[in-house]
């Protein structure tokens, strides 16, 4: 997994609160068996009308905003379903981070997996980044996972709560398979204790 | 001394396998089921690390996203959804797992499968890279949705890291009252609770109004626990549930069964256990409801109006505006007047035999509205015979209903089942989000009897005050 340590990035304001994995990266682009290539089609509905030309009022189609590599979102970002298509999206089409005053739980799952940050401020701290994103030409702020903390050039200042075992993955890029198997004694003395079921083992 | 459990503690505590210092405790995981859309990558994952699968026995597969519900044989034209399903077959193949494939008997949607051939067991902890995990929750099993990095985790070791959640006892007070389904006690608790109400918690369902339902009610209830944000959603085994899981295919036989029932019944929270969070509901309150916005909080008794924006604070001002321009709606519009064009009786929350049966008895002596194209797609090729046998198919089809093969279908519109833009569709799948069932589709939840009423009707109305034939 890629690490992440500390990134500084233009910040994207998407001004939405219930950002569904489905708005994300819509359901026809999940038949591909991949796991890259999917940026071109995040939040596909609201970037391109149904003829597939682009959307120009679309905020990550605002000049000012190209090459955002930290979006802020509304409360519940990447609710609904358990598609990690979804943080391979927005990682492909080039964010390291969302921020956001709360996260599905699967999303926030799947962004830990992907080396991708789902970093959760409180709604003022959230309000306040999405008001100077729209203020400021080029506003950027730098993401520290290492002190767990938002800031920018502004004075805002703000740190985050993060899983420390979460947190250690992402700062070394640890692979949590690679980890689970440490246990092996464990897992097989469990296995030991609970077989499983006959009528599974039968053909 | 013995402490006091919640039932989720119990499965939880009984299935560590180790809780490594610093780290997420490390779970067991007794069953996976597998399915075509959220498994190709996990298995790519896999051959590169150059892993095997540690328990193939552990894991089942079935292809119910993607495919066609027209007539068995018929080609699948979309060459991608064909190389997915595919996949799938050379996956389960190279590395051992159990398929039931398209042309099985036993194929049906994975949430549906799992309980009807009794791989879901009360005290189980299951996984499968899907939200609507939690429908399996019903038989006080500890089911959740996962992506597909913890797919390829689950594959490889069996075991998964996960943060321990906090508990929410959702208590319903009372009796449903007739016409009031637990798709509605789903909506309810979502109107009031909201879509992210029970983030990181898992909830148990408890209370008279939830022992009263069936296996298939209480799988309706769990299914939609990931509406309302939660990790999982529970109902503790009883006597319902074992006379549900006696005799199915996978399910415990002689000894083995005695044992297995003696556990059941040992799983259920103790007395005065306690929660992180509890939320009481009166049951005998709830009405048949109808979502009017676009997400499943968004509802409105039937009787009810498209709320109006006036009083709301901003954020919710301004999502509500945006919800109601997509859905083509404006406030105070009453319900019960809003036409559809478009049926979806199906999908992993209610597509099973109890399910059709309650359309089926709206439907008889009807006839669908002219204006109207309706579909029922049972949730398996199990439930499609049982309706076959009792003669649903022949109630929908004179009523005019497509009868259609066994899958996902128009809950998420991956296969050729979609809405076109501005259709409105009254549906008893889970999501109405933008664009879930189609592009520009307008999509209301209801239950079962409320869909087939509107079908029939042409516009929402009142199963309270069916005229039943």
């Amino acid at each position: 997994m890629k690490s992440f340590t500390v990134h500084r990035g233009r910040v994207a304001p998407l001004d939405r609160v219930n950002v569904d994995t489905d708005q994300i990266i819509p359901k026809q682009f999940l038949k591909r068996i991949e796991r890259t290539g999917f940026g071109q089609f995040v939040f596909y509905d609201w970037r391109f009308s149904g003829d597939g030309k682009r959307n120009p009022d679309f905020v990550l189609h605002e000049p000012r905003y190209e090459g955002a590599s930290v979006l802020v979102a509304g409360r519940n970002f990447g609710c609904g379903s358990s598609r990690e298509h979804a943080v391979w999206a927005l990682a492909d089409f080039g964010f390291r981070a969302v921020i956001s005053s709360s996260f599905g739980d699967i999303f926030a799952n799947n962004s830990a997996k992907n080396g991708f940050l789902a970093v959760r401020l409180s709604e003022d701290e959230v309000a306040a980044l999405m008001q100077q994103a729209e203020e400021i030409d080029g506003y950027q702020v730098t993401i520290d996972l290492e002190k767990c903390e938002v800031r920018d050039e502004q004075g805002f200042r703000a740190t985050f709560p993060m899983d420390e075992f979460v947190r250690h993955c992402l700062l070394n890029g640890l692979d949590d398979i690679g980890l689970t198997l440490q246990h092996e004694a464990e897992i097989e003395a469990y296995e030991a204790r609970h077989p499983a079921p006959a009528a599974l083992r039968a053909p | 001394m013995s402490q006091k459990k919640t039932l989720f503690e119990k499965i939880w505590n009984d299935h560590l396998v180790a809780q490594p210092a610093g780290r997420s405790p490390i779970l067991y995981i007794d069953l996976h089921l597998v399915h075509e859309v959220t498994s190709p990558q996990a298995f790519d994952g896999l051959r590169a690390a150059g892993r095997k699968v540690r328990q193939p026995v552990r894991a089942v597969a079935t292809v119910d996203h993607n495919i066609p519900t027209e007539p068995r044989g018929t080609p699948i034209t979309d060459l991608i959804a064909a190389k997915q399903i595919a996949a799938l077959q050379s996956n389960c193949k190279e590395f051992g797992i159990r398929l039931f494939d398209i042309d099985s008997p036993d194929q049906g949607i994975v949430h549906v499968i799992g309980p009807e051939l009794g791989l879901t067991q009360p005290g189980m902890t299951i996984v499968c890279g899907d939200s609507h995990t939690s429908t399996h929750g019903a038989f006080g099993a500890l089911a959740f949705g996962i992506g597909t990095s913890e797919v390829e985790h689950v594959l490889a070791t069996q075991c998964l890291a996960q943060q321990t959640p906090k508990t929410m006892k959702i208590d319903v007070r009372g009796r449903l009252a007739d016409g009031v389904t637990a798709k509605d006690l789903a909506l309810g608790i979502i109107g009031q609770i909201g879509t992210d109400g029970a983030t990181g918690h898992v909830i148990e369902y408890a209370g008279p109004a939830v022992r009263a339902l069936s296996m298939e009610g209480r799988m309706t209830l769990c299914n939609m626990s990931i509406e309302a944000g939660a990790r999982a959603g529970m109902v503790a085994p009883d006597e319902t549930t074992i006379a549900y899981v006696k005799g199915k295919r996978f399910a415990p036989r002689d000894t083995e069964w005695e044992k297995a029932v003696a556990y059941w019944r040992s799983l259920p929270t103790d007395e005065g256990a306690a929660f992180d969070k509890v939320v009481e509901i009166d049951g005998a309150q709830l009405c048949p409801f109808v979502t009017w916005g676009t997400n499943p909080g968004m509802v409105a008794p039937v009787t009810g109006r498209v709320p109006d924006v006036k009083g709301l604070q901003e954020t919710d001002r301004r999502s509500t505006e945006l919800a109601l321009q997509y859905m083509g709606l404006e406030p105070g519009r009453r319900i019960e007047d809003i036409g559809i064009d478009r049926v979806f009786i199906g999908s992993c929350t209610n597509s099973r035999i109890e399910d059709l049966r309650a359309a089926a008895r709206v439907a008889k002596g009807h006839h669908v509205n002219a204006k109207v194209r309706a579909m029922v797609v049972p949730g398996s090729q199990t439930v499609k015979r049982a309706a076959e046998q009792e003669g649903l198919h022949r109630i929908f089809q004179d009523a005019g209903f497509e009868w259609r093969e066994s899958g996902c279908s128009m809950c998420l519109g991956m296969n050729p089942d979609i809405l076109q833009p501005g259709e409105r569709c009254a549906s008893t799948s889970n999501r109405n989000f933008e664009g879930r069932q189609g592009r520009g589709g307008r999509t209301h939840l209801v239950s079962p009897m409320m869909a087939a009423a509107a079908a029939i009707a042409g516009h929402f109305t009142d199963i309270r005050n069916w005229k039943f034939q």
